[in-house]
């Protein structure tokens, strides 16, 4: 049973915090969040003059002087050092082409096979069809670029992938992983969650992995909860019931 | 002026009729809503960014917003043979130019960001209706936005300038007739995105009509905004 | 939402999951979900309704128009069945001309009420040989969340059962301004549901969600009416690769007049 946390550092600053509370409240584009020039405009804020202004709709928070808003729903928008998880295309000569599901397509270079991979045996390490966990590289005009040395990534075998809101994601992992750590717990599954919103989940029978796929939807749903994590103890504990 | 001038649904020369709107319509969308003025109700869904299919169509400078209108057939008297129209892609077309100045597409080159509209009941303003139904779905799906786009047709019967036209009002063929001019402009500001008409107008009522769409389009932003904020708190 | 086709993982463990009779969200593989309806959905058309099946959720309208009876049947009205999947209602849905599955799902809903005879197309002349009704019903899913064909053709009669004939004026054209008082012509007591069945492996399973119903690799959809106190099979149509045995068609046919009994009392207030 692993306990591996793969989190990009932006995902660390989107978890939900829930012993530091941070003004929240929901903006629309183009309305004025605060107005002062001691304020910072973070990412979907920006300043106008004396105002800083939403340039997304979602929730505004306020930590210290930087101001942003963390959209609620949406597409997944790749960044660097991102786990995802995605589905084999293609194969050409140089890797293979990967669907992250995502607006640009990935590109899984031979040299990443974590082993020494012939050119003519490309499809028996890695068929299209099959899964993989994999990390952003760069995000070019033209596509992602995958690695896949480091822990937790690689070909999925067994279990199963299911999407949920890509925003969703942090809530999902909690504050150092807290939260998905519980999941695990009380499910003893092996999950992988990728920020593009696709999460693998492997267990010991299928009871387990509907347990712990049904957990996570659970959260998903929730936009906007405070003491989630304590909530899912008590959810857990009824299921028991 | 000796009487006030009466509408058919008993409303003032400046009143809108009643909206309604609603977000996520759509579930597989990235951002969805549903927007109507009175018997004529919109639907949007957002689709993207999302890759962009042939290549060839891709700009490697800026994302591109792919707008798509039409009437679902059962939404008019005359059912509409299913199909683009001619009217339909012009709609499509100045749709997009409407949505575009507020969409920050530079943030993502070679992809597009599908609009979808469609009408399931048609009473006069149905392109503003989709408009609205387009601004809240973009900010649903999360798209970086300057602002929100509001639109509303304010027009002209014979001499009369009313606001949110009906069918019914369109269809009006005594005196100076009827003149239809629908806009659409960016919230809080003097910024227009969309311009047409069909009618006859002098060009001096031109600015009344612009400030009748402005006070207008102030309450369509303010529900906008309210819509958008009670479909988050759960 | 995902544009991304099954992947091999997910087809495999949905194999497994069907395997022990489970699913999920939990429903057996036979169970269907909540179906809700909403009448009315546009006043524009002559009768119209929308249905959600789950998150699935399809608009159908009912027109009526004027037209020229076919050379082959002068004594009767016309019914065509249109549907567009818009890309609305799906990131796996394209814009242009309709690819099979748009093409399919209207031509079985046109069977399935045809062959019911659902319609008394013989009461939808107005001058024999020369004029007569042409019914049109438009299909449009809204949200494809899976089984798009089952939730069209429940939105198809309801659509029919809540249909006004439109009023004709002096010159013999619709007048849309007169209420509609005269109900739309339909056979007694009958309603055609249709029952898709889908297979993966050796299971088969009925109201799939898209996630499901993406990993299927066949599928066999009946239209079932009751007629004269029987149950009618009035239409059927397999697409997919994989065969079905005999022995699941046999199941199937044991398992229909169940199935047309509990659907048939959900829809009974509309219908």
């Amino acid at each position: 049973m692993k306990k591996i946390t793969e989190q990009a550092p932006e995902a660390e600053e989107e978890a939900f915090s829930e012993d530091v509370p941070k003004k929240r409240k929901v903006v629309v584009p183009g309305e004025v969040i605060v107005s002062g020039e001691d304020y910072l405009p973070g990412e979907g804020a920006k300043r106008e003059g004396n105002d800083v202004i939403a340039t997304r709709f979602g929730l505004a928070e306020e930590a210290g002087r930087m101001i942003k808003v963390i959209a609620i729903t949406g597409a997944f928008i790749p960044r660097r050092n991102n786990v995802v998880i995605g589905r084999v295309t293609d194969i050409t000569f140089h890797g293979w082409l990967i669907d992250i599901d995502s607006a640009a397509s990935g590109f899984l270079p031979l040299e990443e096979s974590p082993r020494f991979v012939n050119k003519n045996e490309m499809d028996q390490f890695l068929a299209i069809g099959e899964v993989v966990a994999a990390k952003i590289w760069s995000v070019k005009a033209k596509g992602i670029d995958l690695a896949m040395r480091g822990k937790g990534l690689g070909k999925l075998e067994g279990g199963f992938i299911f999407r949920v809101i890509p925003n969703r994601v942090p809530r999902i992992i909690g504050r150092e992983g807290s939260m998905i750590n519980l999941i695990k717990d009380k499910t003893g599954c092996d999950i992988t969650v990728g920020q593009n919103g696709w999460i693998w989940v492997k267990g010991e029978n299928i009871d387990a992995e509907i347990k712990a796929r049904k957990a996570i939807e659970f959260i998903a749903d929730k936009v906007y909860v405070e003491g989630l994590t304590e909530k899912m103890e008590g959810y857990f504990e009824n299921l028991k019931k | 002026m000796a009487k006030e001038h009466k509408r058919p649904d008993g409303r003032k020369n400046s009143e809108m009729r009643p909206m309604s709107a609603k977000i996520g319509v759509v579930p597989n969308a990235d951002g969805s809503a549903m927007f109507s003025f009175g018997n004529t109700i919109a639907i949007a869904a957002v689709y993207g960014p999302r890759q962009l299919h042939p290549q060839h169509m891709q700009d490697p400078a800026r994302g591109i917003l792919r707008v798509n209108y039409d009437l679902l057939s059962f939404s008019v008297s005359d059912r509409k043979k299913p199909g683009p129209s001619r009217r339909s892609q012009e709609i499509s077309k100045v749709t997009e130019w409407a949505l575009l100045p507020v969409v920050e597409l530079k943030e993502f080159p070679n992809t597009v960001i599908d609009v979808q509209i469609y009408i399931i009941q048609a009473d006069a303003g149905t392109r503003t209706a989709g408009i609205n139904a387009a601004s809240l779905a973009l900010a649903h799906a999360g798209i970086p936005m300057k602002n929100l786009i509001c639109s509303v047709a304010v027009g002209k019967q014979d001499k009369e300038l009313i606001v949110d036209l009906t069918k019914e009002e369109e269809d009006f063929e005594e005196g100076e007739g009827a003149t239809d001019f629908a806009i659409a402009k960016i919230a809080n500001t003097n910024e227009y995105t969309l311009l047409q008409l069909d009618g006859k107008i002098q060009p001096e009522v031109v600015k009344e009509i612009l400030n009748l769409a402005d006070k207008a389009c102030d309450e369509i932003y303010e529900f906008q905004k309210k819509t958008l904020k009670e479909s988050i708190s759960k | 939402m995902s544009s991304m086709p099954s992947s091999n993982l997910t087809i495999e463990a949905m194999k497994k999951i069907f395997a022990e009779g489970k699913r999920f969200d939990g429903r057996k593989l036979t169970e269907l979900r909540d179906i809700s309806i909403t009448l009315d959905i546009s006043n524009k058309a002559e009768g119209s309704a929308g249905v959600k099946i789950g998150k699935t959720e399809v608009l159908v309208g009912v027109k009526l128009g004027i037209g020229t009876p076919y050379p082959d049947s002068p004594d009767k009205g016309n019914l065509t069945v249109s549907g567009d999947l818009l890309p609305l209602a799906s990131p796996r849905f394209e814009m242009g001309p309709p690819d099979f599955w748009g093409i399919e799902l209207p031509r079985l809903v046109d069977r399935a009420v045809r062959e019911s005879h659902m319609i008394e197309l013989d009461k939808l002349v107005i001058e024999e040989g020369e004029k007569v009704w042409t019914v049109y019903i438009d299909i449009y899913p809204i949200n494809d969340d899976g089984n798009l064909i089952d939730a069209a053709t429940i939105g198809a009669i309801i659509a029919l059962k809540n249909t006004m004939m439109p009023e004709l004026d002096k010159d013999g054209k619709i007048d849309y301004e007169k209420k509609a008082t005269k109900k739309f012509p339909l056979s007694k007591g009958i309603s055609p549901i249709s029952f898709s069945f889908f297979k993966l492996g050796n299971s088969v399973i009925m109201d799939p969600t898209r996630e499901e119903e993406e990993t299927c690799e066949a599928r066999v959809t009946f239209g079932l009416s009751n007629w004269k106190d029987q149950y009618m099979i009035n239409s059927c149509q397999k697409s997919g690769n994989t065969p079905f045995t005999k022995e699941e068609i046999g199941q199937i046919m044991d398992l229909l007049p169940k199935k047309f009994e509990e659907v048939n009392e959900k829809l009974k207030k509309f219908l």
